[in-house]
């Protein structure tokens, strides 16, 4: 189901420096991703999963190379581009929601809706997750499945043409996680956006299209699932 | 044994982590501190030096003017039982001129016995001797002889009893009667414009035609007996020669007014600290919440590596306590400089013979004490939260908190739009007594002040009154009562465009149980110098029939229009009955007023004027001054834009001083309540604020939220700060409302303006500071930390 290229990552490089210490965590990156097209990145911690999942979202900068987003390069975005562009093109689901307590699911939704071209309206969005009975519930009332699934709703709400999740199904039980998954695959078939699924979980990376491996900040291995799992199927 | 030393560089480390907060709670206990060492001090200062001048000068205890009475009524009053001292004296109203000033200066003449010092009321010279007896000499107050720089060797020309004589100056003198010297018709002391003098006493007795009399006595009692009773029967001893009230240091003028300045010192030290601490307590409450917040691991790892509650709870308490100790320190030094700066600025208006900052210990120590206490209060709550803590639930994630929809939700728009306005009511909705204690903290800040500020809208207040009240150029008075022609006469005199005459007739007024020795003054109907004007200021005529009375003077008296009042002319035994047809504004002493014309005819004989206002032609001012300084025809003269112009030069000059150190301590509060509030949300709501821009909220946009709930906060404060302000304000008026003076409670737009602008701008800025962290906050790290 790929469809065109969204975002076209090459050499990317990011450093981490504290005092003398300086950790390189990513080494010379390269990596298309197309819309429709969920892609797996696995490998162990300090791989370098995170930082690229940063820096594809706009949340932080490379030290060098370039990721070009329909042909802008985000690199050149001031931080109110950088502010615009997670606004109208990226959902993120992180592990740990990340919901605002102080407003209820169906808010939270509406809150990421603000600023978007031809959102999907926060009740529709919640009840694709199947939490229509408690959208308006505040994230301290929902357990963490549905705190993660309230999560997702408020990611894809918006149509994002990348959706980041990182560990979505780290924090929750496994029924609960195979829900987040199901929503997270239809959002890239049905909304057509270009997916990256950060985790440890190897059985999770059978619901990709593409599995890219990554080992000391560089990729280690690239592999292509034919034919890709659904998510209702996978057992972990 | 090696943890202790460790915790506490964890408490320096901790230290640095709550640097703004810190700083502002050591700031605001300071700013308690500093006002409580600074008032009391001074107050210590004022009152060591007043008790060692009145003791070293044998200061009476009771005072009486007369008409004149043979020294034998002194003798007798001598021998009345708890009598320990008495000195029988003449006083009488002059003039002097001096060659470095145009006019005739007011000046009060005293005089000093043939033999030795007197008894009671003794003063300390200075430089140069006393009088002679019978010589043409005189002993001037220090302050206006360094008004003129006179010196002894210099002469002046006094003006009294209708005569000029040249005196020559062979001292320069201080007075415990004159500490605070405020001459005939004056608000405030001004040394240019008033003169003390002694002179030999037959120098006075031919001036005044007494020959072994007396029109004034002072007494000192012995430490058992009452001051009231000696002060009844000297009054009753006295009658038959004229005496007035016979009356204790509480309406001599000058012990009076200092004891009003200490009443006032007094209040501001124990008020201002009060609140300062209250703010400071807090802060320590906000930045120690935040902290053991923060810390719930680190203390769970405490508490798991065996470290017992109690000491991980000193650990935090210590902190707060630390930064008392700071706050004392900085308070000390600021306060004792503040003192030092503030006794030197009494020192220009209250003349004792040593004046210097001295710290007054008990109020230091209570000081401390309480400001120990205040950290602790504050941080109570945090130090509590410790103890309550369980290892495992301090190394478990914190539940999150649970937030309810409030009642305000229905006032915002649905949608999107709402969302950062929701989040931050249902904030409010979830910690209302911080938002509660924000709002009091910001309240105060501008209360304060308003409570300090108002001080320039009364004295704005009390200048238009007099500016009002009196709008002609001089006011002379005459030695003795003189014809009403008199006024006629003034009128040719150079550069006189008009003369109106009046008659004060020193009566004691009473009412049912009351009674009070006052000034009637009797003013014509035709009157255009001077204005009597009701509480709004607005012209009122003199009534033909009956008294208007000062506001004050009726309440003393318990009367109000309609009611009669029985006056009795001093040295006099009629009584007249009159009603009392108006009440009138007057902020200093306690007068009457009556139509001149029936002034007399109760007073009987011909028509008569004791002083007159005058209108000069400002072209020929000086050509009129000459020629009242040749004549000597006046016991007195006073300019009335000239005291105006010194009151308002005198009351800036103290208030500036003292009113700017409160507006800038009030806004270092409004600055501390701000930031320490904008610093516990920004902590609170790290992880929200960082959501908020993956969601693709710029810096700015999420900026606005952190602001929009100091605003709202603010937006209620401010209105609340004017009326605690105002109540504040208030309390003051009834606290300086004396016999002596009233301050009128005025609160300009201007004033709150100014108070609100302060704390608005101190808001803004602390609110700035803290959202400038929100730009530089790293999204990634901080949405990927554990919960």
């Amino acid at each position: 189901m790929r469809g065109d290229k969204t975002h076209s990552v090459r050499a990317l490089e990011r450093v981490y420096r504290t005092g003398s210490d300086e950790v390189r965590a990513l080494r010379g990156v390269d990596l298309d991703l197309c819309s429709g097209e969920i892609v797996a990145l696995l490998g162990p911690s300090g791989s370098g999963k995170s930082t690229l999942l940063n820096l594809l979202g706009g949340l932080d900068r490379p030290d060098a190379g370039e990721i070009r987003f329909r042909g802008e390069e985000l690199s050149r975005f001031d931080d109110r581009a950088l502010a615009r562009y997670r606004r109208r093109h990226v959902g993120f689901v992180f592990q740990a929601y990340n919901l605002i307590p102080s407003l209820t699911a169906r808010e939270n939704v509406e809150l990421a809706c603000d600023g978007a071209e031809r959102p999907i309206a926060a009740a529709d969005a919640l009840g694709l997750v199947g939490l229509s009975a408690r959208m308006d519930h505040f994230p301290g009332q929902l357990s963490g499945g549905e705190q993660q699934r309230a999560a997702v709703a408020r990611a894809i709400a918006k149509r994002p043409e990348l959706l980041l999740c990182d560990e979505p199904t780290g924090a929750v039980e496994r029924q609960a996680g195979v829900q987040v998954l199901e929503v997270i695959e239809r959002c890239s078939l049905e909304l057509g956006a270009a997916t990256v699924l950060v985790t440890h979980n190897v059985a999770l990376a059978a619901m990709a299209d593409r599995v890219l491996c990554l080992a000391d900040g560089r990729i280690a291995e690239a592999r292509r699932n034919a034919p890709r799992r659904n998510a209702a199927d996978l057992s972990w | 044994m090696r943890v202790l030393p460790i915790l506490q560089r964890k408490l320096l480390r901790d230290l640095r982590q709550l640097a703004g907060q810190a700083v502002a709670i050591v700031l605001v206990a300071a700013c308690a501190v500093a006002t409580a060492v600074m008032s009391f001090g001074v107050l210590r200062s004022l009152d060591d030096a007043r008790a060692q001048y009145y003791e070293r000068c044998r200061f009476a205890d009771v005072f009486v003017s007369l008409q004149l009475a043979p020294e034998a009524a002194g003798e007798a009053i001598r021998r009345l039982p708890g009598v320990a001292g008495v000195d029988t004296r003449l006083v009488a109203d002059a003039a002097v001129a001096v060659p470095d000033t145009e006019g005739p200066i007011a000046a009060r003449a005293i005089s000093w016995p043939e033999r030795g010092e007197p008894e009671v009321n003794a003063i300390v010279l200075r430089r140069g001797r006393f009088v002679r007896a019978d010589a043409p000499e005189v002993v001037v107050n220090e302050s206006f002889a360094e008004a003129h720089g006179l010196a002894p060797g210099d002469r002046l020309e006094l003006l009294l009893g209708g005569r000029s004589r040249e005196m020559a100056i062979v001292g320069v003198a201080l007075s415990p009667e004159y500490v605070y010297a405020l001459g005939p018709g004056m608000l405030s002391p001004d040394a240019r414009r008033f003169a003390i003098l002694w002179t030999g006493r037959r120098v006075l007795e031919a001036a005044l035609g007494a020959s072994g009399e007396f029109n004034d006595l002072a007494l000192r009692v012995n430490g058992s007996a009452s001051v009231e009773g000696v002060a009844r029967q000297v009054e009753a001893a006295l009658e038959p020669y004229g005496a007035a009230e016979a009356h204790g240091r509480e309406r001599q003028r000058s012990h009076a007014f200092l004891s009003a300045m200490f009443h006032q010192i007094a209040g501001v030290g124990r008020i201002a600290p009060a609140i300062f601490l209250l703010v400071a307590a807090f802060l320590v409450h906000g930045a120690l919440v935040r902290l053991v917040d923060t810390q719930r691991q680190h203390i769970g790892v405490l508490k798991a590596l065996g470290i017992g509650d109690a000491r991980i709870a000193w650990h935090y308490l210590e902190l707060a306590l630390f930064l008392g100790v700071l706050g004392i320190a900085a308070g000390l030094a600021a306060g004792t400089l503040l003192g030092h700066g503030l006794t030197r600025l009494y020192a220009q208006f209250f003349h004792f013979p040593s004046l210097s900052f001295r710290h007054d210990l008990p109020s230091i120590l209570a000081a401390c004490a309480v400001s120990i206490a205040a950290m602790a209060l504050g941080a109570a709550r945090g130090v509590r939260a410790v103890s309550r803590l369980a290892p495992a639930a301090a190394l478990a994630a914190p539940v999150p908190p649970g937030y309810r929809r409030v009642w305000l939700d229905r006032l915002v728009r649905r949608g999107p739009a709402g969302g950062a306005t929701r989040m931050v009511l249902r904030h409010f909705g979830r910690y209302p007594l911080r938002a509660a204690l924000t709002l009091a903290g910001l309240a105060l800040a501008v209360a304060l002040q308003i409570a300090m500020l108002f001080s320039f809208d009364a004295l704005d207040r009390m200048l238009g009154f007099h500016a009002r009240a009196e709008t002609g150029d001089f006011e002379v008075r005459f030695p003795r009562v003189l014809p009403a022609s008199a006024a006629g006469e003034l009128a040719r005199w150079p550069g006189v465009l008009k003369a109106e005459g009046w008659r004060v007739l020193p009566a004691k007024l009473g009412s049912g149980g009351h009674a009070r020795a006052v000034n009637v003054t009797g003013l014509s109907q035709s009157a255009m110098l001077r204005t009597l004007l009701d509480a709004d200021l607005a012209p009122v005529p003199v009534p033909r029939q009956g008294l208007a009375l000062a506001g004050k003077l009726a309440s003393l008296l318990e009367v109000g229009v309609g009611d009669r009042v029985t006056l009795q002319p001093i040295g006099s035994r009629v009584q007249a009955d009159l009603p009392v047809a108006r009440i009138v504004e007057q902020y200093i002493g306690l007068d009457a007023y009556m139509d001149l014309d029936a002034l007399n005819a109760l007073v009987g004989g011909e028509p008569a004027i004791s002083g007159a206002d005058l209108a000069v032609d400002p072209r020929r001012r000086g050509e009129f001054l000459r020629s009242l300084k040749d004549s000597g025809a006046i016991a007195g003269i006073s300019e009335p834009s000239a005291v105006l112009a010194s009151f308002r030069d005198t009351m800036l000059r103290t208030l500036t001083l003292i009113v700017s150190f409160f507006v800038a301590f009030a806004g270092l509060t409004a600055f501390g309540v701000a930031y320490s509030s904008a610093r516990i949300t920004l902590a609170e709501r790290e992880r929200e604020f960082a959501t908020l821009g993956a969601l693709g909220f710029g810096a700015a946009e999420i900026g606005r939220i952190l602001s929009l709930e100091t605003a709202l906060l603010l937006a209620l404060a401010l209105p609340l700060g004017c009326l605690l302000g105002w109540a504040l304000a208030w309390v003051i008026v009834q606290r300086l409302d004396t016999e002596l003076y009233r301050v009128p409670l005025v609160v300009s737009a201007h004033t709150a303006g100014l108070a609100v602008l302060v704390v608005v701008a101190a808001t803004l800025g602390s609110t700035w500071s803290v959202a400038r962290r929100i730009g530089r906050m790293n999204l990634s790290a901080v949405l990927n930390a554990r919960p």
